[in-house]
């Protein structure tokens, strides 16, 4: 059995987790077996698990399994895998999935394998794509366990809808005695939508000048219903949150979109966004390596061109 | 405070990723090492916390002596000793493997290490290391405080941060903003000679997962320039030839 752990969001599955399960229901065909995911403590959102592939779902609660811990939710997943015999535990690569898959793959003596960008190839053993050196390439690793963890990148798997409904096992668990730290409190962004989620994201570096002139990127990114993100330095001087950060030592996104205005395009920035499928570079300097990796680039004023796409974008929508 | 720092040596982040031996080996050539950006950060936040309470900084890497420059930089900068496990890292279940057994005995009140290494981008190494020691872990921290037997931690969730407290000992990796990075002084580069480093052996180079191939992603097709005067067109561009908006 392929289980895969989803998480959910308001009253939906996380978008990460429909990919995840999307990917593990067309694994579980490729090899032949069950797709089933597991979902702890949430009540709302997982009417669905079986339009995006599962058999079986695992609704997992009890006591230490009222808020994220690595080592509850680990424990959970340990114990619903062996119980059941997965031989391959899917768990995207959120920040709760990076917490928990290296304990789940010791627990279960597993082999483990992150940043999985795309469907095994099981035609001569067990083979996986996965991102290495900050996405500037891609390696194939070959994995020899038995038991398998796969962490995935999200934003690397098509979602699919599947015609069927998912079989609900309801069990309680007690893990309290695993528990080794305890959420104090939680601080989220409200109403923006995450950046590792995103299709659309607008950006811009050190050529806007100043924290005054991001007026205009929110506003594009608002017609475009894009996020928003920046280059190191800008967050470094505090003219946008740490959170937009992308690059190398920021966060990594492969959108649809990437329009990058005012930013040169270091190697640094690209390791962050270059998997990115379409990029749009604005940049007055015609010599910014930015252009060598944009598909559309503009050799203008950022402060005169995004004003245009706005409108033109404004123009569009109201058609 | 004992603490002990895992510290990756990793090619510079300007460097063009290239391979060699038909794409199956990362071609190191011309390459310069550094401490994993994640690491360094680690590394000072440890230097803080014993110069507040006391204690020592061990810092540990698993790789062969071409790696010693680079954790001579890490005492340096100011690490007490260091531990080198002489074997090539194979994946993070090896090397967690290779630092439990080298640490064997020894009691750390804190494992830090780097979120993530900017080579493999594993993000293995903590999580593995707390589960085989049976630690707390808290994972991509931007902020550490220590009181007593507890520690405090902001970190890094999807949407937003959770600020964590666990006791010690626990593993804690380390992101972005968790301190300003320490670079080394003269004096800190003339002792860092005479400071210890052990190098330990282990023989166990079992691992489940193999790099076996290379790829760098597809080179771009080439950029299609817009006229900034008729700029409007790009979202025309992104709508018809594109269809992604
Ligand atoms: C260890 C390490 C890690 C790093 N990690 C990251 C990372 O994760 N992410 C990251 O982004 N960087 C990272 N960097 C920094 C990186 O090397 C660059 O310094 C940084 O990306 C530059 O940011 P920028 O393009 O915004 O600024 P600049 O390099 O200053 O570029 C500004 C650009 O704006 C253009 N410009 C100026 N005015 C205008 C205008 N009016 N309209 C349009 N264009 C204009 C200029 O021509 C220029 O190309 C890292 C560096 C190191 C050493
Ligand atoms: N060869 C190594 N020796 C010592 N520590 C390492 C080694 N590789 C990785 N680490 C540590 O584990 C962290 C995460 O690495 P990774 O799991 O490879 O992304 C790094 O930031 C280091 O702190």
């Amino acid at each position: 059995m392929v289980l895969v752990f989803v998480e959910t969001e308001g009253t939906s599955l996380k978008k990460a987790s429909q990919e995840a399960l999307t990917y593990g229901a067309d694994l579980a065909s490729k090899l032949n077996t069950e797709c089933s995911a597991i979902a702890i403590g949430s009540e709302s959102g997982l009417e669905n698990t079986g339009a995006y592939g599962a058999s079986k779902l695992f609704a997992v609660s009890g006591a230490g399994l009222n808020e994220f811990t690595p080592e509850g939710y680990s424990e959970a997943i340990h114990q619903v895998a062996s119980n059941n015999n997965a031989s391959i535990v899917l768990i995207s690569a959120s920040y709760t999935g990076k917490s928990i898959a290296p304990k789940v793959a010791v627990k279960l003596s597993a082999s483990l394998t992150t940043g999985v960008v795309a469907m095994p190839n099981t035609e001569n053993g067990f083979s996986v794509r996965k991102t290495c050196f900050s996405n500037k390439a891609f390696s194939d690793v070959e994995v020899t366990g038995e038991k398998k963890v796969i962490s995935i990148v999200p934003n690397s798997y098509e979602i699919k809808e599947f015609d069927q409904n998912a079989e609900v096992v309801s069990s309680d668990i007690d893990v309290s005695s695993f528990i080794k730290s305890k959420s104090v409190s939680i601080d989220k962004v409200q109403g923006k939508i995450p950046l590792t989620e995103a299709e659309l994201v607008v950006s811009a570096g050190r050529g806007l000048k100043g924290p005054e002139n991001w007026g205009m990127i929110e506003e594009l990114a608002d017609v475009l219903g894009a996020a928003t993100a920046c280059s190191k330095p800008v967050s470094d001087m505090d003219w946008r949150p740490h959170s937009e950060h992308v690059g190398q030592t920021g966060i990594t996104i492969k959108p649809n979109l990437y329009i990058a205005a005012g930013i040169s395009g270091a190697i640094q920035h690209l390791a962050g966004v270059s998997s990115s499928k379409v990029i749009c570079v604005i940049n007055t300097d015609p010599e910014a390596p930015f252009f060598k990796a944009a598909d559309y680039g503009i050799v203008g004023d950022a402060f005169d061109v995004i004003p245009k796409l706005i409108a033109r974008a404004k123009e569009l929508k109201a058609s | 405070m004992n603490i002990l720092v895992c510290l990756s040596a990793v090619p510079d982040t300007t460097t063009k990723i290239s391979f060699v031996d038909n794409d199956s080996k990362f071609n190191t050539a011309g390459v310069q090492f550094i401490i994993n950006p994640y690491d360094e950060l680690a590394l000072t936040k440890a230097l803080e916390l014993t110069e507040a309470n006391g204690g020592e900084v061990t810092i540990i890497t698993v790789g062969d002596a071409s790696v010693e420059p680079v954790m001579r930089k890490g005492l340096a900068i100011g690490a007490h000793k260091a531990i080198r496990v002489n074997t090539e890292a194979l994946d993070g279940m090896h090397v967690a493997k290779c630092i439990t057994s080298a640490i064997e005995g020894e009691s750390f009140d804190m494992i830090l290490t780097g979120r993530e290494s900017i080579d493999y981008n594993g993000g293995q190494v903590a999580g593995i290391l707390s589960e085989m020691l049976n630690m707390g872990l808290v994972n991509v921290v931007t902020s550490l405080t220590v009181e007593g037997n507890t520690i405090t931690a902001v970190r890094d969730i999807d949407g937003g941060r959770e600020t964590v407290s666990a006791n010690m000992p626990c593993v804690i990796s380390a992101q972005k903003e968790l301190c300003e990075p320490r670079i080394p002084n003269m004096r800190g580069i003339m002792q860092a000679r005479t400071k210890p480093l052990t190098v330990v052996e282990y023989s166990d180079s079992y691992a489940e997962t193999k790099y076996t191939g290379y790829e760098l992603p597809p080179a771009k097709q080439g950029v299609k320039l817009i006229d900034a005067e008729n700029a409007g067109e790009l979202i025309d561009l992104l709508r018809t030839e594109k269809k992604i908006l």
